[in-house]
């Protein structure tokens, strides 16, 4: 057995917070954007350099941008503003944030967090600041504190468990967006982030699959479907006259474990006769410009509603992500709205009218299916995942901006005959994040996305080792692609899936032939019990 | 540092207004001018503040959901947790703000070989309410000393506050529990190295500060037995804007007033402005209503994105090849090719 790799500790700390000096070390930061994604975006400073050098090589007014920057924000979101003044400093955020307990360094607490950016905000926008300076709380701007800033801001994933816990509300999500959005307005920010950004204003995704590669790749999907169920389900790309339009994260079509849940989307989207179509433009959900600036988020949203418009459909149903299911719940209407040439969504199996989705018009496929369920209108047979022994992961988006809990556990309790709820503290809108959201799951920032990712993983083992679980459900692009490194360093031998993945499983199709493997081409229990 | 610093400024508040009781130049100064002043600058100060933030707008609407949304109709809807109402949000903030329910929910997550291990956690909750709720008890019973006759309700609030009848004068309990409210908080603040690590001047100067008006307010009461009469008539000559200050008010009535005048004075310019903040903070005083209503952004502007006009002419080639549908005056130019 490999020896540990990460030790956590928690000492007591030892110099002022003030100081903002930090290490940039491997393994503990995101690399810099690629000046070529700056310059597609038309976003500022586009240059080549890293965060481990000394030099940044920020604009020679980088001290006035930044002001301009935070006294614009003040005056546009009553939330920053809020958020500066009313924080006491309770310290009853601290230990809630994933990246404080899994890191132990006591900047990762959200209230510290906020303190660096409020320091500053204290010494130049505040009467006591600018009087008293450092005995009131300020804190000169300096390199080192850009420097501080971007180690920091991007070691939050605004997953927004600080935000439940504390007496005010007061989010973290939102300082860390606010802060990331002034680091753009000097050219720092992370190519994780701004690659997909601009992947997704050019080809409509944020892995820049172009029109021919999506098409390519579910089609290879309709053919491996074909051999698993002997059907041949339809696939209808920018298709005129369909009624709904189908939106998921582009992960779904391109990555593993997601690509089991788009097998089990085609084959609902084909058992119950859906008139959708997928779109080759808008071909993600997801949106990196969340982890950018609100600007960002609307110009990569944009293409949503305009392709809805365009294909003149009724309604658009979402896939399974989270991040995007924010954007979508809490940005696209008042961004890039009002959808008034849409419909409010009604299912056509069921009849059923979303009317808590008449604004917006989109409806996450969580609420479709549980309604499909609820009615009787799919066939399932659970027994198909007896195989898997189920927990699920809230994401933190949809659980905390949204409030979608009880969708997901619906469908769950009825594709699958094992299911184990983790801790109370750790689900629903207690949920960890897989500490690898808002941009940061990449790999040279593995080891702070596996100290972040712990209190999870915590969690997954205490019900593998209580009731032998050995799926983590989710409904979340980014946790998908990093729970899995997550959960084989940390609790080996659990798997990922997405909730229609186990749907899919179940979901007894007309004139299937006999089941004998689930969507990843592994033998059913009942079949292997037959062979034993 | 700034615990010593703290220390040091209420100090030098508490011996300020001890020593003006002394010098009969300086008792009008801090038994009418101090107060005046400090009352002007928390009622300015308060209202600019709250003010500039409701000025402020509210582009987004982002509450943060702490329970099941409002949407299937079978489906257990939290209402409260996740309010879909203006009388959801309504009760939700109330709860918010009367019992500090966020704070309620506080746990202690710690690592025990390895393993994340959640705690109960309520003390911070209880030692916050005692400390709040006392406060409000004894600013309400302080109404005795400015209004003429007394209501009825501060003289009943008043008994209720020395039910257990321990001691002449007899204890009010909220002296008790603020006094136990702050040194909870003190402490707390002092033993424990994270919080220590987060806590700036102003975090120990307001709980020194609120220390010391208890403590010179409970040994006028219980010690020094000050002349109640005459702190009443200074208080009414203040408040009926004919002030007079009686020979009968002490050098202790002095550093009370005095050190309450520094509380109001620098409230507005503290966190201790988060009595007015917590009411507009917009994670929780808004409801969940995103998809069923638009929430208007005053700011909106356009902004640059890719069209699918755009996007159709630098794919074209790839569309057509893949045979996906293009928009039909594309089709035909391309057939013209």
């Amino acid at each position: 057995m490999p020896e540990p790799l990460i030790q956590i500790e928690r000492k007591p700390p030892q110099k002022d917070w003030r100081d903002p000096r930090v290490e940039f070390r491997k393994g503990t930061f995101c690399y810099s954007a690629l000046p070529k994604n700056l310059k597609y975006l038309g976003l500022p400073n586009p240059r080549e350099w890293q965060p481990s050098d000394a030099d940044w090589k920020l604009p020679p007014d980088w001290k006035q941008i930044l002001l301009d920057g935070i006294r614009e924000r003040l005056q546009k979101y009553r939330s920053f503003r809020l958020f500066m003044d009313i924080c006491v400093r309770c310290g009853a955020c601290a230990d809630k944030c994933h990246f404080y307990v899994g890191s132990g360094d006591p900047k990762n607490m959200p209230v510290m967090r906020a303190e660096l950016l409020r320091s500053v905000y204290r010494r130049y926008f505040t009467l006591t600041g600018r009087i008293f300076g450092a005995l009131a709380g300020g804190r000169e701007l300096t390199e080192d504190v850009v420097k501080e800033w971007f180690y920091y801001f991007y070691q939050c994933t605004e997953c927004r468990r600080c935000s439940v816990f504390c007496p005010y509300g007061i989010d973290t999500a939102e300082i860390t967006m606010i802060a990331r959005e002034l680091l753009t307005l000097i050219g720092v920010n992370i190519n994780w982030v701004l690659e997909p950004a601009a992947n997704c204003f050019r080809t409509g995704n944020h892995l820049g699959i172009q029109p021919h590669g999506f098409k390519d790749s579910l089609e290879f999907a309709v053919d491996e479907l074909e051999e698993i169920t002997g059907i041949r389900v339809d696939l209808p790309i920018n298709r005129k006259g369909a009624d709904i339009l189908f939106v998921t994260p582009s992960a779904d079509y391109f990555g593993t474990p997601h690509y089991f849940t788009l097998l089990g989307y085609l084959m609902l989207f084909h058992e119950i006769g859906l008139n959708y179509t997928w779109s080759a433009f808008a071909s993600e959900g997801g949106n990196f410009g969340l982890f950018t600036s609100h600007e960002m988020i609307k110009r990569l949203n944009a293409k949503i509603y305009d392709e809805a418009k365009r294909l003149g459909v009724k309604w658009i149903l979402g896939g399974e992500c989270g991040h995007m299911w924010r954007v979508i719940h809490q940005y696209m209407n008042t961004m890039n709205g009002p959808a008034d040439f849409l419909e409010t969504p009604v299912s056509p199996v069921t009849g059923t009218r979303f009317e808590h989705a008449r604004g917006t018009k989109m409806i996450h496929i969580a609420e479709f299916t549980a309604d499909l369920i609820h009615a009787g209108k799919l066939q399932l047979d659970p027994s198909r995942n007896d195989h898997w022994n189920v927990t699920y992961h809230d994401s933190c988006n949809p659980a905390r901006a949204m409030g979608l809990l009880e969708e997901p556990r619906y469908i769950l309790r009825s594709v699958c005959n094992q299911f184990h709820e983790m801790p109370e503290n750790t689900i629903r809108e207690q949920t960890f994040c897989c500490g690898s959201g808002s941009g940061l799951g990449t790999d040279e920032n593995l080891e702070m996305r596996l100290r972040g990712g712990f209190p999870r993983a915590n969690a997954v083992k205490y019900v593998k080792e209580k009731h032998g679980v050995n799926v983590l459900t989710c409904m979340c692009a980014i946790d998908k692609a990093t729970l899995p490194p997550l959960l084989e360093y940390w609790v080996p031998g659990v798997e990922v899936a997405g909730v229609h993945e186990l749907l899919g499983n179940a979901l007894i199709m007309k004139g299937e032939k006999e089941r004998t493997t689930d969507l990843r081409g592994e033998p059913l229990k009942k079949t292997e019990a037959a062979h034993a | 540092m700034s615990i010593l610093y703290s220390l040091l400024a209420v100090s030098i508040c508490l011996a300020g207004g001890l020593l003006a009781g002394q010098l009969p130049g300086l008792r009008w100064v801090a038994g009418v001018v101090v107060p005046y002043a400090a009352v002007a600058v928390f009622v300015g100060g308060l209202c600019y503040r709250v003010v500039r933030w409701a000025l402020t707008p509210v582009p987004f609407r982002i509450p943060t959901t702490c329970g099941q949304q409002k949407s299937l109709p079978w489906l257990p809807h939290a209402r409260l947790e996740n309010p879909a109402s203006t009388a959801a949000v309504t009760l939700r903030m109330a709860l918010e703000i009367l019992l500090f329910r966020s704070l309620f929910r506080n746990n202690q997550a710690e690592l025990h070989e390895g393993r994340v291990v959640f705690g109960e956690n309520k003390f911070l909750w209880l030692g916050a309410l005692a400390f709040h709720y006392s406060l409000l008890v004894i600013l309400l019973r302080h109404l005795r000393l400015v209004l003429q006759p007394v209501p009825a309700f501060v003289l009943v609030l008043q008994r209720l506050d020395g039910f257990f009848q321990i001691g002449t004068p007899e204890l009010y309990l909220s002296d008790v529990l603020i006094l136990a409210g702050l040194a909870y908080l003190l402490v707390r603040r002092l033993r424990d190295p994270l919080i220590r690590y987060i806590s700036l001047f102003s975090d120990y100067f307001a709980l020194f500060l609120l220390g010391a008006i208890a403590l010179t307010g409970v040994l006028m009461r219980y010690i020094a037995k000050t002349d109640v009469a005459a702190v009443k008539q200074l208080a009414l000559g203040l408040v009926t804007f004919a002030p007079n200050v009686p020979a009968g008010v002490d050098s202790l009535f002095f550093a009370h007033l005095v050190l309450v005048s520094v509380l109001a004075a620098y409230f507005p310019f503290s966190k201790l402005v988060h009595m007015g903040g917590v009411f507009l903070s917009p994670t929780r005083n808004l409801a969940n209503t995103n998809r069923m209503r638009r929430h208007i952004n005053p700011w909106n502007y356009p902004v640059k994105t890719h069209t699918y006009a755009e996007w159709e002419q630098e794919f074209h080639d790839k569309l057509v090849a893949a045979e996906i549908p293009l928009e039909a005056e594309h089709a035909g130019t391309v057939n013209s090719d």
